[in-house]
């Protein structure tokens, strides 16, 4: 759209982080006024002397745990949306390649699209106990939702036309998906993948709260539960940056791969 | 022709059916076998009937409603707030972008035991995380459609003099209206699914937290009728909120 026009230049980054620190001065004021009961807002500085204890940065104990905890939740994180890509790609162009098959089942995919993942949480405990396995399937099935779908949709609104010359070079169905459906469904692909990626830190997290899985989700519960509010921050702030990091490499390598569609 | 008509509104059932009928297959004969981790949907849905009957159904689903709908008002009051302020002045928006792109991305749920901390369990915990959940999608939005506007209605309103409340209230608030439905119907999805994660992770009130109990109390079928029901009144609002969404549109001129 108005990328051009809106491209910040340095000054405006100046400001901008001008604003962040602002609001990280605001956050040191309210806790070491005591605005805010220290109980639940830890100062800055405390916060951030978790988070370099917990990552073994300090120096001096050696035996945070937060490292290995970020490690756990990643992992989960990017194996879920990794099964979840590759099965919501695969059975999205089974279903999508096919008028009559999208008949017979899109309307049982919408019913369930609406179903917020966490809720499989007690069905997957009750079938698979409590055991790694069974979070990372929870991920993997509630990230693949988003991308079966927009596969679904991808393959759905290929031109017609395309479908034609297909038939007209009389293409395998194999060739047909790889030649246009994929590169047609693309885009809606990639969308896909993105909001999975979010959903699968999401239900990680949860995962790990419910199950006592060793992670973040865990280790913010528990901080909690035992009053220590910076340990809670650290590991806010560590989700936020994998949240953050996730999400701007996945922007950064759409951008890339669909280059090809710019005029 | 009306045979093509029944068949048309036959076949979406199909598939569900078959899947229903497997899964009651599959669940009777591991009972047969002697595991208590499934339960035939036919025993679900008497399980339904008995928690509709005992009021603990409704109560629960209001609940879980009522909160996610009230946790998407403040949510969404603070986002269009600040959409419009961040949309309307170009200054504001590149002044918030990185404290925006910072704050973003944390997970809602990572808030959980922070307001667990902060709150106690109860209504106001689940409320601000659906709160926070909800404010960036309509933040986000909102800006985007603030900035979409007609340039020239914003000329008009300078030129007639208006003052920022005016001009918000009398042409940009109209101006986005559907634009702002297509966001609200985001919103909405965002809470419920949001307000039912808080209840299975932790608040002890709601649908996600009946469901989380008939599993610990080794009720399967229960289980199961709570699972399907937060399907049910997920697809329902969710229906509702498109039929809404496209009303809205209809009226103010926009082809859906």
């Amino acid at each position: 759209m108005n990328s051009n026009d809106r491209a910040p230049s340095g000054l405006h980054w100046l400001g901008s982080f001008a604003v962040l620190c602002a609001l990280v001065a605001l956050w040191w004021i309210a806790s070491n006024a005591g605005w805010v009961s220290r109980v639940f807002l830890p100062t800055p500085q405390a916060t951030f002397a978790s988070l370099l204890e917990g990552l073994n940065l300090s120096g001096d104990s050696g035996n945070g745990e937060l490292l290995a905890f970020t490690q756990a939740t990643v992992g989960r994180m990017v194996e879920g949306w990794l099964l979840a890509s590759l099965f919501g790609v695969v059975l999205g162009a089974a279903i999508g390649v096919s008028p009559a098959v999208r008949a017979w089942i899109q309307p049982t995919l919408e019913f369930i699209r609406p179903l917020p993942a966490s809720a499989l949480l007690p069905l997957a405990i009750s079938i698979f106990g409590l055991n790694p396995g069974m979070v990372l399937f929870v991920v993997a099935f509630g990230a693949m939702w988003p991308v079966l779908l927009a596969t679904v949709h991808g393959f759905a609104a290929v031109e017609p036309r395309l479908a034609e010359v297909a038939r007209c070079l009389q293409m395998s169905r194999a060739a047909y998906i790889w030649k246009m459906g994929l590169p047609n469904a693309m885009p809606d692909i990639l969308a896909g993948m993105r909001l999975a990626l979010t959903i699968a830190l999401i239900v990680a997290v949860v995962g790990e709260m419910i199950a006592s899985q060793s992670g973040l989700g865990q280790a913010i519960l528990l901080a909690a539960r035992a009053f220590r509010a910076s340990d809670l921050f650290a590991g806010i702030v560590l989700l936020g940056l994998i949240g953050f990091v996730s999400n701007a490499l996945l922007a950064f390598a759409e951008k890339r791969l669909l280059r090809w569609q710019q005029p | 022709m009306t045979e093509g008509r029944l068949f048309r509104w036959l076949r979406p059932w199909v598939f569900p059916a078959l899947l229903v009928g497997a899964f009651e297959w599959y669940a009777r004969r591991a009972a047969a076998l002697g595991s208590d981790a499934l339960a035939p949907p036919s025993a679900a849905a008497k399980a339904f009937v008995g928690a509709a009957l005992d009021g603990s159904l409704w109560q629960a689903t209001g609940f879980t409603l009522g909160t996610a709908a009230l946790g998407l008002l403040i949510g969404a009051m603070l986002g269009i707030a600040l959409g419009l302020v961040l949309g309307l002045s170009r200054r504001a928006a590149q002044l918030g972008s990185v404290s925006i792109e910072v704050l973003r991305p944390v997970p809602s749920v990572a808030l959980i035991p922070l307001a667990m901390l902060a709150f106690g369990f109860g209504v106001r915990m689940e409320l601000a995380i659906v709160a926070f959940a909800t404010f960036w999608p309509l933040l986000v939005l909102v800006q985007s459609a603030v900035q979409q506007i007609e340039p020239r209605l914003l000329e008009v309103s300078r030129v007639l003099g208006l003052s920022a409340r005016e001009r918000a209230f009398k042409i940009v608030l109209p101006a986005i209206v559907p634009r702002l439905f297509v966001a609200l119907r985001l919103g909405v999805a965002v809470a419920l699914v949001v307000a039912v994660t808080v209840e299975i992770a932790a608040n002890p009130n709601g649908m996600g937290y009946a469901m989380m109990i008939a599993q610990q109390s080794f009720d399967p079928a229960l289980m199961l009728a709570w699972l399907g029901w937060i399907g049910v009144v997920g697809f329902a609002v969710n229906a509702g909120m498109v039929l809404l969404q496209r009303t809205v549109a209809r009226r103010m001129g926009v082809m859906p």
